[in-house]
């Protein structure tokens, strides 16, 4: 009997070779998040006369491996803002437990109607993430924030791992930057053209930018979330599947994946 | 002779259930000269009476009312420097509200900070109460509001409120025209305050434009319909005058002669 606790439970050295106990150190350099684990992919979002219109997709990748494919990555915030989060899920999963923590107190607070806006949450929420990159581990997540201002005009922007921000009539976070953020924008190519955007517009526009997403970024699911915010609150779908897909461009597409010819 | 032997420090009870040290704060507030505060449906309104400090006109007043942030301010009685330090404490507190959310700090929660901040010197071996109380007025989302604030960290939100020497006397008067409050003008409020303070005034003194000075905060037309902050401003020396002479003309009209009868038992 080997009577040092230490070796209880650990497979028998006599029987398997010395255990690598360079593993156990705890003397060792802190190490923080060095990149994201478990990530969702492009968030998007536009504004229009009354609100924003804001996507993603419901799929967390491990890697290219295609992990969890019924995760929510729009939040609504007390009703009245959306957050969409592309980047790491635990991190994600973390802001949304904080936000729990505040929309909480705020309700205290002020129980009959809601106070932090979409701009407040939006500056908060950066603040947040620049602390955390000033500590060098970041919470490694790109945000998109909309809702409506302290005017009750439309808000749309973005926060990222860095503590960056920026607005725009039209967002996106990822690969959408690149693939959705010019369909986006040849509709509205400024604010003026964003206040005449009706909101059955807006919402083609961002399912049409959806499904380009689905075609060409190989992270990406035809199951996506669809929010839409106004003065009267949120309305969130988190089921919805992309319609009418034509695969035709890729017809004469070859030597990718499984393909032998 | 007689000793109290519980008031050596603020974390002992008395077998009473008392904690003096705690009470002696209260009685600097009493000492403060007069400070009165009332909120309207649109607007908070602080208004002031000071003391000269040192004898035969040496000195000049002494401030009494405090900007905190463009929507908030506070009224003081009792030690200046103690107030001094939970000024700057709701100062810094109301811009790094600002910065983090961008928003002006809700009164509630800037009041409760500074109730939480006075609680632990009571409750703390070595530490003493703030000898200070404050009348905090300003406005929110939820609209104006003023709390009073005293030295054993008790906050809550008030219609109208009085605190300092003789501040019974106007207590009494806002006690009685109370209903009138809520749907007042800002220039009725002001001149409301007024009247409260002149009923606290021992005999011979009176409102001067150089001992008076009224605080208006509140909330105005904003565009498209919604309201927004009419930024705190402090009225001091000549821009008071008019309001002093009209509520001096207007002696007799609040039913004073009775008021002075029922409210004399006067603090300490």
């Amino acid at each position: 009997m080997d009577h040092r606790p230490q070796a209880w439970g650990r497979p028998r050295d006599d029987v398997y070779g010395a255990y690598d106990r360079s593993y156990m150190q705890d003397n060792g350099p802190k190490q923080n998040t060095q990149q994201p684990i478990v990530t969702g992919t492009s968030v998007i979002g536009i504004k229009f006369k009354d609100g924003v219109v804001m996507a993603a997709d419901n799929l967390a990748s491990y890697g290219s491996l295609a992990r969890f494919t019924d995760v929510k990555r729009l939040r609504p915030f007390a009703d009245s803002s959306i957050l969409g989060f592309s980047g790491d899920i635990s991190d994600m999963q973390y802001l949304d437990r904080h936000l729990i923590d505040l929309s909480l107190s705020e309700a205290y607070e002020s129980p009959d109607k809601p106070r932090l806006n979409a701009a407040n949450l939006h500056r908060y929420l950066s603040k947040l993430l620049y602390n955390r990159r000033s500590k060098f581990d970041p919470l490694w997540n790109h945000l998109l924030v909309g809702g409506l201002d302290d005017n009750g005009e439309p808000f749309l922007a973005a926060a990222d791992l860095l503590g960056s921000t920026y607005s725009a009539p039209s967002l996106a976070t990822g690969f959408g930057a690149m693939l959705a953020q010019p369909i986006m924008r040849r509709y509205v190519p400024d604010e003026e053209s964003a206040k005449k955007l009706s909101r059955e517009e807006a919402i083609n526009i961002v399912k049409e930018a959806m499904k380009v997403l689905f075609y060409r970024d190989a992270r990406s699911l035809d199951s996506y979330s669809l929010a839409v915010v106004t003065k009267d609150g949120v309305e969130l779908k988190e089921d919805e599947k992309l319609e009418d897909q034509s695969w035709a461009f890729a017809d004469r597409i070859k030597g990718y994946g499984t393909q032998t010819v | 002779m007689f000793r109290n032997n519980y008031d050596n420090d603020s974390v002992t009870f008395s077998p009473q259930g008392r904690i003096f040290q705690i009470e002696y704060a209260g009685e600097a507030v009493k000492q403060g000269s007069v400070v009165v505060g009332i909120a309207s449906k649109t607007h908070a309104d602080l208004a002031r009476v000071a003391q000269q400090r040192n004898a035969e006109e040496l000195s000049s007043y002494q401030k009494k009312l405090f900007e905190i942030d463009e929507h908030t301010a506070i009224a003081i009685a009792g030690l200046t420097s103690d107030a001094r330090v939970l000024s700057n404490f709701m100062k810094q507190q109301s811009l790094g509200h600002r910065l983090t959310y961008g928003r002006p700090i809700p009164i509630h929660t800037l009041v409760g900070m500074i109730g939480e901040k006075a609680q632990i010197n009571t409750q703390v071996y070595g530490k003493r109460p703030y000898g200070i109380g404050l009348l905090v007025a300003g406005v929110d989302e939820n609209g104006p509001h003023l709390f009073e604030f005293q030295p054993s960290g008790m906050t809550e939100e008030m219609v109208a409120f009085a605190i300092g020497a003789r501040s019974q006397m106007a207590r009494t008067y806002l006690e009685r025209n109370i209903e009138s409050f809520a749907d007042c003008s800002k220039e009725e409020l002001v001149k409301h305050g007024l009247r409260a303070l002149k009923e606290s005034l021992v005999q011979d003194k009176e409102l001067t434009v150089e001992n008076t000075s009224v605080g208006l905060v509140g909330l105005k037309e904003g565009p498209n319909g919604r309201s927004s902050i009419e930024p705190f401003k402090l009225y001091d020396g000549f821009e008071v005058k008019s309001w002093i002479e009209s509520v001096s003309e207007s002696q007799g009209g609040e039913g004073e002669g009775d008021a002075a009868g029922e409210g004399m038992e006067v603090d300490s």
